[in-house]
């Protein structure tokens, strides 16, 4: 377990670099950049502009540019933002509540009701059930997100008037109840997709192991039917699910960027969109940092538990 | 035999289970409209019945309508089912749920999947007590661990905390049998529980059945596909045939004077071994230098690690040297864990040897670069076990056929014609070229597995088990068209298999594998009628249904 470890932090180390360096890379090619806004206002000189960029350190070659900022990231100084000042460590924590809100709500409800339709639509295959929830998962798969938040708006809040259009609590209530009241319809919005997503894969993971001979060998034993259920087949049906479930993580703590940006939701998705719309170079580099490792450890985590649930797997 | 079988079946004991006029449809659109077709028989109590068949006869599906286990889509039309006093087909879920388990028992054919990976064995078998809410935690523990006692597991305690994936196919085929056990149920029924073992292991297992069979006066229904293993364990026998019952009665009478033609065929294509060797093919290049050449060759396999002292090394192939001529087939045959699939393995270069030669034509490939040996692949050629893996499910026959000829520069057109005038030679129509390998049954798969070793027109031929997948009667045709093919090509063979019988069929010189080592080679006659090692006599004992030489 422990060679395992280490030889698995090293190959993210690795990883993480080169994502890095591909991310600095690309974003330095887009035009514009960072000084591109002040270059619009008639009163600043090319001189004015030369200044800026010596002070945000642009002016200097763009290798040593990343080292210098790999340098201080590896000791914990992620940058400062461009936009307000703000250290980039200090603008992530800033935005990540609003996000594991939204994101942790919305897929739990997802990892919950796609469970339940993938392991019913198996056990009740080619049943109405099964035909209506592979046509539901189809039709949520193939609108987009935004459609539905666009829908939801309009029907349950203008309409309806039953929950607000959006933003993340009333300005002057931040009441628990508040919270939830707007947390309501984006993170129902939200979980539809991965709703689809976790049920189609819950249902194929436990049509694999309910013909299997082990669950006949359970029924043989006189076992009632639920145990055969719970015990046998739903137990060896989310061993692949976990994998699936570690590659959900980053984008629990990494945000929707539409969904969020309909429902001007203040979290990480939003976040980066505006700072790459203010070419706020430093926070778009931690975002991206930030997200590259929640995948790794995302990644790790699922295979550590794999390892420890499945007997058959020793890690070394 | 049991003596008590040669008295007939209609004066003694009370029937355990009763089957009368037993149909069980199939979904509309399969091959024939019944699984089984008014079928009738008894189990006796006490008494070991045998239901034997080949594959599609029907033969599981009535072993599952007994356990209420049938899948949704096949239904009991008609018939009844009697188990005592109860009518299986009319009682509820919840007393046929009480039955399974307390009253009949079932084990299955392939104990890798029948137990849940993720469970102790342990836990398996106590479930089987709490199921019906026998005990408590502690006395279903101590129960557990006698019954992994009766069934001859060594050390219970620790066999108890084990996954399944740790325990070798015969361990596991007896944590089945300690499960059927655990309530004492009065039927025990058992779907071909050996077919998937080797050799010695199924005398072993045969014997455990008839051993506890005896001990607790049980009535057990024994599932199988080989006579050999009937004539080794059947009081008395019913033979069913394309979901019908074609003869039954004792199995003195049916194995003596088999009066059906079905069942003479079935009895007819048990292999059995011979003490006359192989008259070997005309082209067969005898005295002249041999084709392969094969010299101390040794294959380790390490796991675990030296660092942290926890490394484990099996010596898989442990300096093997043989010859064999074109023309030629050697056996090569033991117990699985032998090394004797390592070695088939080693000769394609499917994996790299650690020390040792393999000369083919004189050249030493052992040591070859992959990029160096790939102009001598097609030379050697492989047939494997599993007609229904080997086969890319999503190609058409053709395609499997055409692709590596393609891939080594033949033109499609005379791949295709090529393909097409092998599928015909194998026994296949040429319009299998453009079907799916699931339109094809077991046998018919395994034949265009040849025709696609055969596309090559190799040198060498490893067959890796070859027909052990196969039920009995089919092995026997697959057996003749390999003679045939051998015969007409002068292609040398290596025969990888774990039964002697098949091997004594086919095998001018078998070598015998134990732990890595060849410890035996000879002539089938030698081997048979006067083996010189204690294991060697020890496989041909442990053959169902033989004495040898007989």
């Amino acid at each position: 377990m422990l060679v395992f470890l280490l030889n698995r932090l090293w190959q993210s180390a690795i990883l993480l670099v080169i994502v890095s360096i591909i991310g600095f890379t690309v974003l330095n090619m887009i035009p514009g950049g960072p000084l591109a806004q002040y270059a619009l206002d008639p009163g600043m000189t090319q001189a004015d502009l030369d200044r800026l960029a010596e002070q945000m350190g642009l002016n200097r070659p763009l290798p040593v540019q990343y080292l210098d900022w790999l340098l201080r990231m590896l000791q914990g100084d992620w940058g400062t933002s461009f936009r307000d000042g703000v250290p980039v460590l200090q603008v992530i924590q800033r935005h990540l509540f609003a996000t594991l809100l939204l994101m942790g709500s919305s897929t739990a409800i997802a990892i919950a009701i796609g469970t339940w339709i993938g392991i019913r639509g198996a056990t009740h295959r080619y049943s109405i059930f099964d035909y209506s929830a592979t046509i539901g998962a189809m039709v949520a798969l193939s609108i987009p997100t935004f459609w539905f938040g666009l829908v939801g708006i309009y029907v349950f809040s203008l309409r309806l008037g039953w929950v607000p259009a959006g933003n993340m609590y009333t300005i002057g209530n931040e009441s628990v109840l508040n919270y939830l009241h707007h947390l309501i319809l984006p993170s129902i919005v939200l979980s539809l997709v991965n709703v689809a997503v976790w049920s189609r894969y819950m249902r194929s993971a436990t049509l694999d192991v309910i013909n299997q001979d082990f669950v006949k060998t359970a029924r043989a034993k006189g076992l009632t039917e639920r145990r055969v259920l719970m015990k046998h087949v739903v137990g060896n049906a989310l061993l692949p699910m976990i994998t699936l479930a570690g590659m959900q993580l980053p984008s629990i703590l990494g945000g929707a960027l539409v969904t969020e940006t309909v429902f001007t939701w203040p979290g990480m998705g939003r976040l980066f969109l505006d700072s790459l719309g203010y070419s706020d170079y430093p926070v778009v580099m931690g975002l991206l940092m930030f997200s590259a490792i929640l995948t790794v450890l995302g990644n790790l985590i699922a295979d550590i538990v794999v390892a420890t649930v499945d007997p058959r797997i020793r890690v070394g | 035999m049991l003596d008590s079988s040669t008295q007939p079946i209609e004066v003694t004991g009370k029937a355990a289970l009763s089957v009368r006029g037993l149909t069980v449809s199939l979904p509309k659109g399969m091959e024939r409209a019944h699984a089984v077709q008014g079928i009738s028989f008894d189990l006796l109590s006490g008494q070991i019945l045998c239901i034997i068949g080949e594959s599609g006869s029907g033969k599981s599906v009535t072993a599952h309508a007994v356990m209420g286990l049938l899948p949704q889509s096949i239904r009991v039309s008609e018939g009844s089912i009697r188990l005592g006093d109860t009518d299986i087909l009319t009682a509820g879920s919840e007393k046929m749920r009480s039955l399974r388990g307390q009253s009949v028992s079932m084990i299955f054919q392939d104990p890798l999947s029948a137990l849940n990976p993720l469970m102790t064995v342990g836990a398996q078998i106590n479930e089987a007590m709490m199921a019906h809410g026998v005990g408590t935690p502690e006395s279903r523990r101590i129960r557990t661990l006698e019954l992994l006692a009766e069934v001859g597991l060594p050390d219970p305690p620790l066999m108890y905390r084990q996954y399944p994936f740790r325990l070798s196919g015969g361990q596991r085929q007896r944590v089945m049998i300690a499960m059927a056990l655990a309530m004492e149920a009065s039927i025990l029924i058992a779907d071909e529980p050996t077919t998937a073992l080797d050799v010695t292991t199924q005398a072993q297992i045969l014997k455990l059945i008839r051993d506890i069979q005896r001990r607790k006066g049980m009535s057990v229904m024994f599932i199988t596909h080989d006579f050999g293993v009937v004539a080794e364990i059947a009081d008395s026998v019913v033979v069913m045939e394309k979901g019908r019952i074609v003869e039954q009665g004792s199995a003195d009478q049916v194995l003596r004077n088999p009066s059906h033609p079905y069942t003479q065929r079935l009895i007819a294509a048990v292999p059995h071994l011979t003490s006359e060797d192989r008259v070997p093919p005309e082209n067969a290049g005898a005295g002249g230098a041999p084709l392969l050449r094969v010299e101390n060759l040794v294959k380790t396999y390490r796991s675990g690690s030296k660092l942290f002292r926890s490394e484990r090394v099996v010596k898989a192939v442990d300096g093997v040297s043989f010859d064999l001529s074109p023309g030629r087939t050697l056996g090569v045959v033991g117990e699985s864990g032998s090394g004797k699939s390592s070695l088939g393995r080693l000769l394609v270069k499917l994996m790299e040897s650690d020390s040792g030669k393999i000369l083919f034509e004189g050249q030493d490939i052992a040591g070859l670069k992959e990029d160096d040996f790939r102009a001598l692949r097609p030379k050697i050629q492989m047939i494997f076990q599993d007609p229904f893996a080997s086969l890319n499910p999503r190609s058409t026959i053709g395609h499997s056929l055409t692709v590596g000829p393609v891939a080594h520069g033949v033109p499609y057109a005379k791949a295709r014609a090529d393909a097409q005038e092998l599928l015909t030679h194998v026994g296949l129509d040429a319009g299998a070229f453009g079907r799916y390998p699931h339109e094809f049954s077991g046998g018919q798969r395994q034949r265009v597995g040849i025709a696609r070793a055969l596309m090559f027109r190799p040198r060498l031929l490893v067959a890796d088990e070859a027909v052990s997948a196969l039920d009995v009667s089919i092995q026997a045709q697959i057996l003749q068209l390999l003679d045939q093919v051998q015969r007409e090509t002068g292609v040398a063979m290596i025969f990888i298999t774990h039964d002697l019988r098949v091997a004594s069929q086919i095998c001018d010189e078998i070598a015998v594998m134990q732990r890595g080592k060849i410890v035996e080679c000879g002539p089938p006659s030698q081997i048979f009628l006067n083996p010189q090692s204690a294991y060697t006599r020890e496989l041909v004992a442990a053959i169902p249904g033989e004495q040898p030489g007989a």
